[in-house]
């Protein structure tokens, strides 16, 4: 499957002209030619892009290195003042997570310690572009790996992958036709495209072949399925925006209206965000400060997320993922450098929550990669493959095609999913 | 067999040659293309003018922007905006109001939440401001070229306003540290930015201290990467550049010290703290570095600005900004070469550039896919709109993923076409040429006048005129379209989606 054929199938490349006057026949068309299924299985991607300190979020407080390591910027023990919340025998969460305990101990949020990719840069950009592939260390991989993942799902449609985001990132750029949205207030507005007799005459303009048309096609297709739940999101934003004060970061909101386009519309099988500023090299703070802020949004969304989503959270699974983690050690101004392995988050009605997954190194040195970070125990090509294989069910064969050249080691043995 | 293999190397070389070696682009297209790419497109009669002068006229004027006379209607928009001539510190007394705020930030202490925002909101002043002069330059400048620079260079070492103090002067780390040299040394440009306060403080390296010195103490007890390890792997070197962690770590041990100080001696407010640095010998890139205070960082930075991966690094991003997203191999070279052999001189590295066959291929004509940036201020030029009041500029950039100033990731913004083509940012494009063209509120609120105001509807022929040649698509779907539609539709057009 490529764009073309992808464009034919769904009615939308020659004939996409004579359609644009009559923008509900695209969508009737797509019902007709597979209606979607009562609960098809959703992932929704979170990038925290800087790479976020997974050791003050899933936090090791048994360990005493950890406190050595961190006497400025520890988490206390739980029970403590502005101790960690505790999870296990092993682990507490950052306390400005709060919002997303309900979910643990409802047990659909769990965690998977000690992972990630295991090439062993240090620079954000190639570590997030590998994780972005799906093929660490080999640069020559030009698709994201939710491309991929997008052509071996059955049905076809222009929003079933859907990017909040202006542009389109490495994880979702391929062959397939992606969805996209901007963040914030704005996003929902009209534009002029939304009429008829313009949109008519700008699909003369891009009525071709060419990597343009299709693109624009493309986004006119989407944006008439996605149309009356933007109107509607405009309609509840108007009146949110006369009840509260917007937020400084605003997760949540952004959050809010993800879930909303998701549960309103079937369609979108697959989605993206991704959240910026954790490359909190100086005053990251312990219990409070900035990293403590950040993440209290995250959590906060994440809770929005879970809630919006209401039935269809049963149905979907969050992942939220970094380019790599941060050092144990923390550095001279409060804050960390890059590291290696990190945390991974996955919610959802699908998932083994309410547990740690994983192999947990410790902290001595001797069991630090490179004398300074966090072993990596679980490469994050084992966690996501094993949710692809319970949750979206692919066949081993199809991972590969996600992940090509990885052996899956360590899938079979993980327990994330029910 | 020999003979089999005459065939198969005869294939080879024609199946290379023909690609290697494509035909020069035709004569009519030369000034066309020029002005895509070293200025931010052609404005009414401009390709009139330079084909008069000449390319080669035209170029030298442009390189050597000091015997261009400055458009005065330019000077006269930039006037008002008074804090564009604040240095650093003259800005933090300016905008910080209570002497408890400059206490905490003289004495590095954290700074709560509710502060950080309290200056934020007392600072939007300044950043409006730079944001503005920053889109007026662009649309006015005679300067062009050195415009182009300018952006070019501040992404290469981008700051963002998105963070702490970087926020106040991001315009005067463009004014101070990125324009007196973005046609000059090299050298010259990394050691400015270096020093600057705003880059100091974006990657961090404030705060850098040897944890064995006197001053190590407080917030200042530590070594910090940041600046150390992107300086290489972004702004120099390139991430395969050869260094190794046990290098980010001795580069952040010679930067130890360096920061900002309200009574430094220096206009930007640089201040190097000696009882902070690290003033033992080094072995950096397996070069010896003596003991020493500032001048470790100064030699430092000399071996970086040196190092030939530094010059492929750089050519490499000169060749995709001015010819292709993926570049000849062999132009990349040779700027290389130039580059090594000229010490970093920008603007001769620039010329061998613009006179290359790679620069002048039929394959680079319209190549390259506009950012919002270049397509909004483009497309400004070519409608040549007198803009007062840029802010709803300033929203659609933001919406479009391209705040001006806000990329919060020190890699800076990409200029490729994967990059920023997505099917909504076509829709946003589309959507916005329309109102421009075809809506009077958006073109009135540029024009800061009331939103009924009358202004001359736009003119397509004029403006198809400036846009140069069309596809014959392109002028079918224009001629059967609305009339009201035309000038939108030019705008756009495929064609002027690339320049």
């Amino acid at each position: 499957m490529n764009r073309r054929q992808f464009l034919q199938l769904t009615g939308l490349s020659a004939a996409g002209t004579l359609l644009g006057l009559h923008p509900w026949t695209t969508v009737s068309m797509a019902q007709t030619r597979s209606a979607p299924s009562h609960s098809p299985k959703r992932l929704l991607v979170i990038f925290l892009r800087g790479a976020v300190d997974g050791l003050n979020v899933l936090v090791p407080y048994r360990e005493s290195a950890y406190y050595q390591a961190r006497p400025n910027i520890a988490i206390p023990q739980p029970g403590q003042p502005g101790g960690a919340l505790q999870l296990d025998d092993t682990f507490g969460l950052h306390p400005a997570l709060e919002p997303l305990m309900p979910l643990w101990r409802q047990g659909s949020l769990a965690f998977l310690t000690a992972s990630g990719s295991p090439d062993l840069t240090r620079s954000h950009f190639d570590a997030q572009d590998y994780m972005e592939t799906g093929t660490p260390g080999d640069k020559s991989t030009s698709a994201g790996w939710l491309n991929r993942l997008l052509a071996i799902l059955p049905e076809q449609d222009p929003v079933e992958a859907l990017s909040l985001g202006a542009s389109i990132p490495r994880i979702l750029q391929g062959t397939m036709p992606v969805a996209n949205l901007p963040l914030g207030r704005g996003a929902t507005r009209p534009l002029p495209l939304d009429q008829a007799q313009t949109a008519a005459a700008f699909n003369r303009l891009y009525s071709g072949q060419d990597e343009l048309s299709q693109t624009f096609q493309e986004g006119l297709a989407a944006r008439r399925t996605l149309r009356s739940h933007l109107l509607a999101e405009q309609q509840a934003e108007r009146m949110a925006a006369d009840n509260g004060a917007p937020t400084p970061i605003n997760f949540p909101e952004d959050a809010k209206r993800l879930a909303r386009l998701m549960r309103q519309e079937p369609k979108i099988r697959l989605a993206f965000t991704a959240l910026g500023g954790w490359d909190t090299h100086i005053d990251q703070g312990g219990s409070q400060g900035e990293l403590a802020d950040r993440l209290g949004s995250l959590g906060q969304g994440l809770a929005v997320l879970a809630e919006e989503l209401g039935e269809v959270y049963a149905d979907t699974t969050i992942a939220v993922l970094s380019e790599f983690g941060r050092t144990v050690r923390e550095n001279g101004n409060g804050g960390t450098d890059h590291g290696h392995g990190n945390t991974l988050w996955l919610l959802g009605g699908g998932i083994r929550g309410g547990q740690v997954h994983g192999e947990w190194p410790g902290l001595e040195r001797d069991r630090l990669h490179q004398g300074r970070d966090l072993a990596i125990t679980t490469d994050f090509r084992d966690a996501i493959a094993n949710v692809l294989q319970h949750q979206l069910q692919l066949e081993r064969s199809q991972l590969s095609q996600v992940f090509p050249g990885y052996g899956f080691g360590k899938m079979r043995s993980l327990q994330i999913c029910r | 067999m020999p003979f089999k293999f005459w065939i198969l190397s005869l294939l080879f070389w024609l199946g290379c040659l023909v690609p290697c070696f494509a035909a020069e682009m035709p004569d009519s297209a030369k000034v066309g293309h020029l002005l895509d790419r070293i200025s931010f497109g052609p404005r009414p009669g401009e390709v009139a003018q330079v084909e008069a002068i000449g390319i080669d006229r035209y170029l030298q004027q442009q390189l050597n922007p000091t015997t261009l006379p400055e458009s005065p209607p330019l000077q006269q928009r930039l006037a008002p905006l008074e804090t564009l001539r604040l240095s650093p510190p003259e800005i933090l007394r300016q905008f910080t109001d209570t002497r408890q705020q400059i206490r905490d930030l003289q004495q590095r202490q954290q700074l709560d939440t509710a502060t950080v925002r309290s200056i934020n909101r007392q600072t939007t002043v300044v950043n409006q401001q730079a944001q503005q002069a920053k889109v007026l330059r662009s649309l006015y400048s005679n300067r062009q070229l050195e415009e182009v620079m300018v952006d070019f260079w501040y992404n290469h070492f981008n700051v963002s306003i998105e963070k702490g103090l970087s926020r106040l002067w991001a315009g005067d780390y463009e004014q101070r540290a990125i324009r007196p040299y973005a046609l000059g040394q090299f050298r010259q440009l990394l050691g400015a930015t270096a020093y600057h306060p705003a880059m100091q403080y974006y990657l961090d390296n404030w705060r850098n201290t040897a944890p064995e010195s006197p001053g190590a103490r407080g917030a200042y007890r530590g070594l910090n990467e940041n600046y150390a390890r992107e300086l290489m792997e972004l702004h120099t070197l390139g991430v395969e550049g050869g260094y190794s962690q046990q290098d980010v770590t001795t580069l952040a041990r010679i930067f130890t010290g360096w920061g900002f100080c309200q009574e430094s001696t220096r206009a930007d407010g640089f201040c190097f703290e000696a009882q902070r640095h690290d003033a033992s010998a080094k072995v950096f890139l397996g070069q010896a570095i003596a003991p020493g205070g500032l001048e470790q960082g100064e030699q430092a930075l000399d071996l970086l600005a040196n190092s030939p991966a530094t010059a492929a690094h750089i050519s490499y991003k000169l060749a995709q900004y001015f010819v292709a997203d993926d570049p000849p191999q062999a132009l990349v070279n040779r700027l290389a070469q130039k580059f090594l052999a000229t010490e970093g001189n920008i603007r001769q590295v620039l010329l061998t550039l613009f006179q290359s066959p790679e620069f002048w291929d039929s394959q680079a004509l319209n190549a390259k896919f506009k950012t919002p940036f270049q397509f909004v201020i483009s497309s400004l030029r070519a409608l040549n709109l007198p803009v007062k009041d840029p802010s709803s500029l300033l929203t659609f950039l933001n919406l479009q993923g391209m705040p001006v100033y806000g990329c919060e990731s020190p890699q800076g913004y990409p200029n490729t076409e994967i990059a920023w083509l997505s099917s909504d940012a076509m829709l946003r494009r589309l959507s916005w040429a329309t109102s421009l063209t075809r809506d009077r509120p958006l073109r009135n609120r540029l024009n800061g006048q009331p939103p009924a105001a009358n202004l001359p509807p736009v003119n397509p022929n004029e403006l198809a005129q400036t846009l140069g040649s069309l596809s014959a698509e392109t002028r079918d779907a224009i001629a059967t379209s609305p009339p009201n539609l035309k000038a939108a539709l030019l705008l756009s057009s495929p064609e002027w989606m690339y320049r």
